[in-house]
């Protein structure tokens, strides 16, 4: 906050105050935004429930579902931006434990409208394009409730009121995110990329949930909301623990927005389906860390900047050496992932660097032309039957529809004006460049000129030259093409939503919450002309060294081989040996040595304990058994019987069955009676 | 006369009564005594109504009613008899031990 109220001034932050009193609770839009969480989980049940006997097995569901969420979406937006800005927090209680309510709560403001838009337009566009995709699959039916489970899943983290139902949500992404990478299991490695994916989220989500834990216990709620009001509060309870607090949700978005050393999961869950990957990449999973960070920010703004720090670096890191693994990469959507993992980096950085909206901005923009770029790359796919980029080539005659698309993708991508990610991108430059981070600045402006270079290869490789590959590619059918389109369309134009000095709808949206406006960042209201020029002036370099490089006939063989620089290409090609030294350093000891040890302490010590203490209970149950209840307690019964049948069998003699013997016994009684009765009155 | 000498009938008759139930050994004559009893007791009801001026008459009202229901009871006990000594061609009471131990 110290920094960005000191650029700001004390004038702008008033008015951006008083700016924010006017909200709408939304009506009956907000009260009834759970549809957009049930809805999907519904239609995941009803696929998997009577998929199978749909004509289409269960895909026409879970069209309709994530088209509701995209309508429903884009309805809240457009009441956001053209009424006063929905806040609203709807909650049902659905169970109680003493004095603790589990609730279902759902928050609509800004921040949780534009997820809302973001994950269902991208998914919609996905489905649509995964109808066609998966086409003769093996399992569309298991596929399709998946998919829809997990854009469910995204929903529910980002509709998310409290901690708790966000980890839920949270934790269901991971678990489907491991059912759609392994869905082609067949094949061991698929198995083994989704069952990384879900280790390494969970590595990290210990952080998350400890996170969590801490700030409710501190709080004393998990409602989102009101750990907010302690942040604005500046509650010293809170201020206490709040960099623990915001450091371990930080790892946690580190797992899901896989920044390193978190990210070696991302690369290999390209094994799902292109479709699967595309929404991955783009509106869901990934975006979850950025989510919870901005969701979050005025803890982090406020309180633990040491946090904030941390992003920055470590959103720093990823973002370069993502982009250059890119390079070396020959798989298409390995290209493509680990371009991802560098925005994200960008992303991150951003938020560390105190830029909300900037970092928002780009989860906004790249979730369109990222979720294209696999949609593109996944028609490729589909038409040459490899995802080896040495495979194809010269595809731009037979598949125009996707050149096109993916060409508008890669220039969104590469900072190119006017696409989205030009405007996105050089926003968190010029946050790099305001926050006076000179050295991230420089990276993240190499970085760029490096995403401009391989996104050109990738395009030449694949596009240009001579095609290298079997058969005759041919263009995807149009249920493919036509979601592509419209990505393309809006990769192209959600830019000018937030143009420094002219628009500024994007930053209004995500700013529409209860905290302050204060504590969400700086927003740029001109353009930073170093940044910009920084930043285009890599991305051109980028686009002509790359054509220099790998458009055919403009370079020979020798000169692409100069890059191969020793040492430094072969780390490369090595992804830096990270997962080796995951595979040798973590993975197989504990396989090794400490399972072994473990099983050898399982089976010599815990057994050992555990069969003693069934020796000698069995042995106290014999002498309970023998010793007490036989001889003890049984004998003590048996005696009382006996005994009573014995003064029985003696005293049966006084019943002698003579009458007169009775009538003499009564008179006698009647008679001491009676001489009783005359000597207590006297 | 005084209510002593009523009393003193009334026990000596119920003395005896006890004595014949006590003693005699045919059922027919401890029948007879248990009437000796509830002759006893007749008397003693009548005597004690009289003596406290009972507007009711309460006291032979209830003598009525004894004298009633003993002759009931003698009905049913004679009739007993009859059927044992019908079976066991005896009425000695000191026979009829069937339900000792």
């Amino acid at each position: 906050m110290v920094m960005s109220s000191l650029l700001a001034g004390p004038a702008i932050l008033a008015a951006e105050t008083s700016e924010a009193v006017h909200h709408s609770d939304g009506g009956v839009l907000a009260a009834g935004a759970w549809l957009i969480v049930l809805v999907p989980f519904l239609a995941a049940l009803a696929i998997m429930l009577f998929g199978k006997r749909l004509p289409r097995r269960g895909a026409e569901l879970a069209v309709a579902a994530v088209g509701f969420v995209a309508i429903y979406g884009t309805v809240l937006l457009l009441t956001t931006w053209f009424g006063d800005g929905i806040v609203y927090e709807g909650a049902v209680k659905i169970g109680q434990f003493g004095g603790f309510e589990i609730e279902w709560a759902w928050v609509v403001d800004g921040l949780s409208i534009m997820m809302f838009f973001v994950v269902g337009v991208v998914s919609t566009a996905c489905f649509v394009y995964a109808v066609g995709y998966m086409e003769g699959d093996i399992r569309p039916t298991a596929f399709f409730a998946s998919f829809t489970l997990f854009a469910g899943a995204m929903l529910m983290l980002v509709s998310a009121a409290n901690l708790i139902q966000l980890l839920i949500g949270w934790e269901l992404v991971g678990v489907s995110s491991y059912l759609l990478i392994g869905h082609y299991w067949e094949q061991k490695e698929n198995s083994s990329a989704g069952m990384k994916a879900f280790l390494v989220n969970k590595i990290a989500d210990i952080g998350l949930m400890i996170g969590i834990i801490i700030a409710a216990v501190t709080v004393g709620s998990f409602t989102i909301s009101t750990i907010m009001e302690k942040v604005v509060e500046s509650d010293a309870a809170l201020d206490d623990v709040a960099v623990v607090i915001a450091v371990l949700l930080f790892i946690g978005a580190m797992g899901k927005s896989a920044q390193f050393p978190f990210h070696v999961w991302l690369p290999d869950a390209m094994a799902g389906p292109t479709p699967v990957s595309a929404l991955m990449h783009a509106a869901t999973m990934v975006t979850a860390g950025v989510y919870l960070t901005a969701r979050m920010f005025p803890l982090f703004e406020h309180m633990a900047h040491e946090a904030l720090t941390l992003a920055l670096v470590i959103g720093t890191i990823t973002l370069v050496i993502a982009g250059l693994l890119a390079i070396v990469q020959n798989d298409i959507k390995r290209v493509l992932a680990y371009s991802t993992l560098s925005q994200l980096g960008y992303m991150v950085a951003a938020m560390g660097a105190g830029a909300y909206t900037a970092g928002l901005f780009h989860l906004f923009t790249h979730a369109f032309f990222k979720s294209l770029l696999f949609l593109g790359a996944g028609s490729v796919i589909h038409a040459v039957h490899s995802n080896n980029m040495t495979d194809m080539g010269g595809l731009r005659k037979a598949m125009p529809r996707t050149f096109w698309t993916f060409i508008i993708g890669s220039a969104a991508l590469a900072g190119l004006p006017p696409m989205a990610g030009f405007f996105s991108k050089d926003e968190i430059l010029a946050s790099f460049n305001e926050g006076g981070y000179p050295i991230v600045l420089a990276l993240g402006v190499i970085t760029a000129f490096i995403t401009a270079f391989y996104m050109t290869r990738a395009v030449s490789l694949t596009f240009f030259g001579e095609y290298k590959g079997h058969g005759h590619p041919h263009e995807s059918p149009a249920i493919m093409t036509v979601p592509m389109l419209g990505l393309a369309g809006a990769a192209a134009v959600v830019g000018f939503l937030n143009v420094p000095g002219i628009t500024s709808s994007f930053y209004n949206l995500v700013t529409t919450r209860l905290v302050p406006h204060e504590l969400l960042g700086e927003h740029a209201t001109s353009f930073d002309f170093t940044a910009l020029a920084l930043g285009l002036t890599a991305g051109v370099l980028g686009i002509i060294i790359g054509y220099r490089l790998y458009f055919p006939d403009a370079a020979t063989q020798e000169e692409r081989d100069r890059l191969r620089i020793p040492v430094l290409w072969p780390l490369l090609e090595n992804k830096y040996y990270i997962d080796d030294l995951y595979m040798n350093g973590i993975v197989n000891p504990i396989k090794g040595p400490v399972a072994r040890f473990i099983n050898w302490t399982n089976s010599y010590i815990f057994d050992f304990v555990v069969n003693m203490v069934g020796v000698s209970t069995r042995g106290l149950g014999r002498f309970v058994y023998g010793g007490l209840d036989q001889r003890g307690i049984d004998l003590a019964i048996n005696q009382a019987g006996a005994g009573t049948g014995y003064l029985g069998s003696k005293l049966r003699y006084i019943q002698t069955g003579k009458v007169q013997q009775y009538a003499a016994a009564l008179f006698g009684g009647a008679l001491v009676l009676v001489i009783g009765f005359w000597i207590s009155i006297t | 006369m005084t209510i002593a000498q009523f009393l003193v009938v009334s026990a000596a008759l119920f003395s005896i009564g006890i004595y014949g139930v006590l003693i005699r050994r045919n059922a027919v004559l401890v029948l007879l005594s248990v009437e000796l009893m509830l002759a006893a007791v007749n008397i003693n009801f009548v005597a004690f109504g009289s003596y406290f001026a009972d507007s009711t008459a309460g006291g032979q009202v209830f003598a009525l009613f004894i004298i009633t229901v003993a002759a009931a009871e003698v009905g049913i006990g004679l009739a007993i008899v009859l059927l044992i000594f019908r079976n066991r061609a005896s009425a000695n009471i000191d026979e009829l031990d069937a339900l000792k131990w």
